[in-house]
């Protein structure tokens, strides 16, 4: 499992506010992802109502989704592939190993996959002696620093382009040492040339998946940069990770759901490559793979089902959320501490590292309810952060100081006579705390608050004691 | 048909706006008398809940809801100067009682008659005007839940356009969080200090003299940061401005300080 620093969330998002590099880069999701996105559903008069309609595809597959992985089984099965059924994330790395060795494979490519970020495959692989390579240019250049993604579309969003050059020294060793590497199109044009070699020697390819598709077992990905399909079509087997929730019925489906998912991604009305992959090379086909293997992991999915998070599976991982969230804005990805960042990660990450690892996250926003107004498949996502509190108060992990003042707090306002007595004093007392000034700089027990901003006094009297003065 | 009768409309008046500012309550008064309504101010009322509610003390906020529906069922209307409390009420009481359909119903028969005030005015009673008075240019910040619960946005803007003197303009990112959230902005200070920081930069950069909103939690952390950052801009609820009760100092204000 790939190290959780979610439990140290407060101290990780100190450290961000105060990386000027990383609030930087931060800085361009407003202008790049949020404005495009906003752009490109404007152009689409049926943009809401596709979103409508993808959470009713997603919802009836979800509510039969053995069906549908059954059906989708048996067609990757026809078509000549194999499907795995994993239970976790160990289950999963030894079967891709297993893959690996049945294959004699000393070196894998691989293409952007969220569940390899969540099974923490690369390490996995290394320690077993044979070379991954991330295809992906941002994945690339987290590989090559040794770093998790701090976005789930965007992995290297903040990471700056010396920082990449610096990088590139470091690992390409073989290259000039004075070679110049200030522009972008030198960084990117050195990466097409040490990949193309990668490409050409790997003996497989992974790659994640999209959507599977149950009508044909087919399996998609959306790409810009044309890695996934070279990952998958140049070594002799094709390995395809996906969670259990990406299948949807048939291809109208998919297509149906396409429409939202690279608007709310990146503002693109399509991706640049959409590439459906069926099963492994057919006789007369030209190029392809021998072999075509699918990985259906559950990780704690299934237990999702049936309960109100079932709608968190919805997700199509565009990153919408991410994207327009004031905290994610304000902090990066790597504050959440594990492979899902965000609004979605607050919700999804619970459930596959642990409440009681993760607990921070759900607290971790402000409930302005943007995320739910952007995610493309209408998933309730601060309502599903609400009932992950709930879950926590329940099981008594929140902090004993926040659980003394909630019931401190909650005895009085259950008395409404008690509440007006004790408001009327606190009322007065801070008015005169605050004096002249109107305003207290200082306040004992509101540290918190008193850190970043004055606390403006009361007016003096609570409007209840005046109110029955005046109606007396 | 508007019914000739005047409605009897219960007043939410929020625990911030009793503990802080009781001025905005008077404002809500005199907005919704002017709008033709019987304006009561049931006793038996503390808080919505929100705070437990959001804190997943759901125990609390069930009993701090049978509470209000209890105090508050009785009228034609109930009206709240905040998109938070009054979005807690209309949207989050039903759900609070997901499996327990007594009180479900009427949470449900509770939430249809609730209201923010400034939507109530210009949505139920159909006003387009107030008769107020205010110098100076402000802008105004569009409160999460009453945007994005409730449909809080053209209302205010309409109002504000009808008092006399007052120029509006627009501030980056006026739908923003401004990073109160709650206990969020205990819980995570320096998060939440970063982005209200955001805010009062983007409110300032307009060159408006006063910042506006309908909710009694953000105006407060907005103030406070401004007064933190010595700022020279005014920071009020939205109904001062429109009841035409905006002459004495803004949030956090020394009187006669920041007169417009």
């Amino acid at each position: 499992m790939v190290a959780v620093t979610s439990p140290a969330f407060e101290a990780n998002a100190r450290a961000a506010l105060v990386d000027a590099k990383l609030q930087k880069a931060l800085g361009h999701i407003k202008d790049g992802f949020v404005q495009r996105r906003t752009a490109a559903a404007a152009r689409l008069p049926e943009f809401d109502a596709l979103r409508d309609l993808a959470k009713e595809i997603k919802d009836h597959t979800l509510d039969h989704l053995d069906l549908y992985l059954a059906h989708f089984e048996r067609r990757v099965t026809e078509s000549g592939g194999v499907v795995h059924w994993c239970r976790d994330a160990a289950e999963a790395r030894e079967t891709v190993l297993t893959i690996c060795h049945a294959a004699g494979a000393k070196s894998v490519t691989k293409g952007k996959s969220m569940v390899g970020e969540e099974i923490a495959l690369n390490d996995f692989l290394e320690k077993n002696g044979i070379e991954p390579v991330e295809t992906d240019l941002g994945e690339y250049i987290i590989q090559l620093r040794r770093e998790p993604p701090s976005h789930i579309i965007a992995p290297a969003i903040h990471v700056n382009k010396e920082q990449v050059a610096e990088a590139f020294r470091a690992a390409h060793t073989e290259l000039p040492a004075d070679r110049p590497l200030e522009e972008p199109a030198a960084l990117l044009a050195e990466a097409r040339a040490m990949l193309r070699r990668k490409f050409l020697a790997a003996d497989i390819g992974i790659t994640g998946a999209n959507f599977l598709i149950a009508e044909t077992g087919s399996t998609v990905i959306v790409t810009n940069e044309g890695n996934g399909d070279l990952t998958q079509m140049l070594p002799r087997v094709h390995v395809v990770l996906a969670s259990i929730e990406k299948v949807v019925p048939t291809l109208e489906d998919v297509s149906t759901i396409l429409r939202l998912l690279a608007r709310s991604a990146t503002g693109q009305e399509f991706s640049v490559y959409t590439t459906f992959s069926t099963g492994p090379r057919r006789p007369a086909d030209l190029d392809g793979p021998e072999q075509f293997h699918v990985i259906l992991l559950d990780n704690g999915r299934s237990a999702m089902l049936g309960t109100p998070f079932q709608e968190m599976l919805r997700c199509i991982r565009c990153g919408a959320c991410l994207n327009h969230c004031p905290v994610y804005g304000a902090v990066g990805g790597h504050a959440y501490g594990w492979v899902y960042p965000g609004p979605m990660g607050a919700v999804l990450t619970p459930w596959l590292v642990g409440l009681d690892q993760a607990k921070h996250l759900p607290n971790a926003s402000t409930f302005c309810g943007k995320c739910e107004s952007v995610c493309p498949m209408r998933i309730p996502l601060p309502g599903l952060m609400r009932r992950l509190r709930e879950r926590a108060h329940l099981e008594r992990l929140d902090a004993p100081v926040a659980r003394g003042a909630l019931a401190a707090w909650s005895f009085v306002a259950r008395r409404p006579r008690l509440y007006c007595a004790v408001a009327a004093i606190a009322a007065r007392t801070l008015a005169s705390l605050g004096g002249r000034a109107g305003c207290l700089r200082r306040l004992p027990l509101a540290r918190g608050w008193m850190q970043g901003r004055d606390m403006p006094a009361p007016e003096g009297r609570t409007f209840m004691a005046q109110w029955r003065e005046r109606a007396r | 048909m508007m019914s000739l009768k005047r409605p009897r409309v219960a007043l939410f008046v929020t625990c911030l706006v009793d503990l802080f500012r009781p001025t905005v309550g008077f404002a809500a008064i005199k907005l919704l008398e002017a709008a033709g309504c019987a304006v009561e101010v049931p006793r038996l009322q503390t808080c919505c809940g929100q705070p437990a509610f959001n804190s997943g003390d759901s125990e609390t906020a069930r009993a701090l809801a049978r509470s209000v529906v209890g105090a508050f069922e009785g009228y034609d209307y109930v009206v709240a100067p905040s998109g938070s409390c009054g979005g807690m009420i209309k949207k989050h009481f039903p759900e609070l009682f997901e499996h327990e359909p007594g009180w479900r119903a009427r949470a449900e028969a509770l939430a249809a008659k609730t209201f923010e005030l400034v939507s109530f005015l210009v949505d139920v009673r159909k006003l387009d005007r107030v008769s107020a008075r205010f110098s100076g240019t402000v802008t105004y910040h569009d409160s999460c839940s009453g945007l994005r619960e409730l449909g809080v946005k053209e209302q205010p803007r309409r109002l504000l356009a009808s008092v006399e003197g007052l120029r509006l303009v627009e501030h980056a990112d006026a739908e923003t969080c401004c990073g109160f959230g709650g206990t969020f902005c205990v819980k995570y200070p320096e998060i939440s200090t970063h982005m209200v920081a955001e805010k009062c930069a983007q409110a300032a950069k307009t060159g408006a003299g006063h910042l506006l909103a309908g909710d009694l939690g953000c105006l407060l952390n907005m103030a406070g940061r401004m007064r933190r950052e010595g700022r020279a801009v005014s920071v009020r609820h939205v109904a001062e401005v429109l009841a035409d009760m905006a002459e004495g100092p803004g949030l956090g204000e020394a009187a006669g300080r920041w007169s417009p």
